[in-house]
């Protein structure tokens, strides 16, 4: 077996048997991404030489009998995490120089548990984007080919893009990720890798470059559902350093994996049927509905009414939020400036250099939702309809256990489709930014192939602090589903 | 409600954007798709419907912590990153003449 093939879990078992080290395991990556990134660029800066010395260094406590529950497993962290003394550019220009002098509070604890970082992975700028194509730093391919179009090159979804492909093409045994509207479900389903949001406030924000505060959550990429419980477990947490970071217990995420389902209630949004949903998106969604039914699951129709309304509540709440965040860079304290007649001319052009077209869009919209006169008529609409959004929800779970949804309205797209139009870019998150919004768990798996051999995923949606029955749904879907295809390009 | 181009350079200059002329009509154009697609919220009943602030449902009042100085005596990494210092300061164009 490649060392580079390995799940988390069974490189987990390989350390602690002896059967490979930590140091073959990362050099074996190391020479993964050497030979496939510069095709594919899920990386933005990768850190070699730190990754061979720490896994050295994990070797040397796993001797000692000190290994971590992560010791020696190479992840991929999303340029989106402030690492310290390593650049971070959340995939934008304006942060082409930035060395942040502290580390996120996510990837202290991955480090904290052992493990290794490869790099740091690109992303759509800012996290602001369904395909990966907005980042500064060039687009990331997807390994995965059209069977009959081996040509043509596709997105690997976004934002989170650069890490759900190096999952997918074993440049990385895991992966960091941020989800603001479905920046890991998505990605992961076009990949073919697993991914989870966990609720809001499980994962500490602190030193993760801040999008849409209220709707950031980061969470984990894998190959399998197991390995994004072992993942969620070390990066989850009460951190005083975020103050919407929840005082809840860690439970044994990868225990629940094997839960049975037996007896569990899934609910089906009937809004979801939507008209003009291809055909092999609600084949998979029966497929799926008919592995749960099979392995004791009761479904039961819901109703979310709101819904429909999501995206545009979104396409508010996110960029008020953005134009807010993104105040700080100003050319001031750091990151790129460029010179001005005065202060104000030095913001303006030092913004208008360091941004890309949608980060400018997204802070235009939320300039003016927020601008005088029209705060109530947009912004403050958007949060009581957000409010609606996440009643539906809670009214939901009161019927059922879990809620089971495609994950995206489509696979794979190519660069062109679908980038002339914003708004047809947005409608990718229809299905994952109904999570975001309410504050709930979401994991994407995948679960079989679309007609071209392309990946496509099922989405599992769960109550409010209730990772382990979506972890629980989620691995019953992967079983029955028996993933095994592997896309063109890999390591 | 549809931006004019004025609307279009007073939003930009709130958010301290710079935009060419020729940028302002793409934009523009881009700003109405958005907004145009936004509106179908208005016709969502929200009477009697408290605004949902923060990430989850279950957020009640923010969490405040002791009034403390728990940081500090960084100058150095603090400036780091700076594009332009003046000793222990960051230097910007003069601001009062």
């Amino acid at each position: 077996m490649r060392a580079t093939d390995f799940t988390i879990a069974g490189a987990l078992t390989a350390l602690e048997e002896g059967a490979i080290s930590a140091e073959e395991l990362t050099r074996a990556h190391v020479a993964g991404i050497e030979a496939l990134n510069p095709r594919l660029n899920a990386y933005v800066t990768v850190t070699a030489e730190q990754a061979i010395e720490a896994a050295q260094a994990s070797d040397a406590r796993r001797a000692k009998g000190e290994a971590g529950p992560l010791d020696g497993i190479p992840l991929a962290i999303k340029d989106l995490f402030c690492t310290e003394g390593v650049r971070t550019t959340a995939a934008s220009r304006i942060l082409h120089n930035f060395v942040p002098p502290y580390e996120s509070t996510v990837t202290t604890q991955l480090k904290r548990d052992g493990a290794v970082f490869l790099g740091k992975a690109n992303l759509d700028e800012f996290a602001m984007g369904s395909s990966n194509l907005t980042s500064a730093y060039g687009a990331v391919q997807n390994p995965w080919n059209r069977r009959n179009d081996p040509d043509t090159v596709l997105v690997p979804g976004g934002s989170s893009g650069g890490s759900a492909a190096a999952v997918a093409a074993r440049l990385a045994l895991g992966a960091t990720g941020t989800d603001t509207g479905g920046s890991i479900r998505q990605p992961a389903a076009f990949c073919g890798v697993a991914g989870i949001k966990p609720t809001y406030g499980r994962c500490s924000r602190f030193g993760i470059v801040a999008f849409a505060s209220s709707l950031d959550q980061a969470g984990p990429f894998a190959r399998t559902v197991e390995d994004c419980a072992v993942l969620l477990r070390s990066m989850s947490g009460f951190d005083p350093k975020d103050s919407t970071s929840a005082e809840v217990a860690v439970p044994d995420f990868r225990a629940a994996c094997g839960r049975s389902v037996k007896g569990l209630r899934i609910g089906v949004p009937k809004e979801y049927r939507l008209d003009g949903l291809a055909p092999e998106i609600t084949a998979l969604w029966e497929q799926g509905l008919a592995w749960l039914r099979d392995a004791g699951a009761e479904i039961v129709e819901i109703s979310l009414p709101h819904a429909q309304y999501a995206l545009p509540t979104y396409y508010i709440v996110a960029p008020a939020e953005a134009s807010s965040n993104l105040a700080r860079y100003d050319g001031v304290r750091f990151g790129l400036r460029e010179d001005g007649r005065d202060l104000k001319d030095l913001y303006e052009k030092t913004r208008a250099a360091g941004f890309g077209a949608e980060v400018k869009r997204r802070i235009m919209i939320g300039t003016y939702v927020l601008s005088a006169g029209y705060y109530d008529a947009y912004y403050l609409k958007a949060q009581k309809i957000r409010a609606l959004i996440a009643r539906d929800f809670t009214e939901a779970y009161q019927k059922v256990d879990a809620i089971v949804t495609p994950a995206t309205p489509s696979a794979a797209f190519a660069e062109g489709e679908n980038t002339d139009d914003p708004v047809t870019m947005y409608l990718n998150d229809i299905f994952t930014v109904t999570a975001n919004l309410a504050g709930l768990p979401g994991l994407s798996v995948p679960a079989g192939l679309d007609a071209q051999g392309l990946p496509l995923g099922l989405q599992v949606l769960g109550r409010s602090f209730d990772e382990e029955t979506v972890f629980a749904v989620g691995s019953a879907i992967e079983r029955a589903a028996a993933f095994t295809a592997r896309p063109r390009v890999m390591a | 409600m549809s931006l004019d181009t004025a609307t279009v350079r007073r939003v930009a200059s709130l958010a301290r954007l710079h935009v060419d002329d020729a940028e302002v009509a793409k934009l523009q154009a881009e700003l109405n798709g958005i907004l145009g697609w936004i509106e179908q919220l208005q016709a969502v009943n929200t009477d009697g419907v408290e605004p949902m602030a923060g990430g989850a449902v279950t957020s009640g009042a923010m969490r405040l912590r002791e009034d403390v100085i728990t940081d500090g005596g960084i100058p150095e990494k603090v400036l780091a990153n700076a594009p332009d210092r003046e000793g222990e300061y960051f230097g910007v164009p003069k601001v009062v003449e």
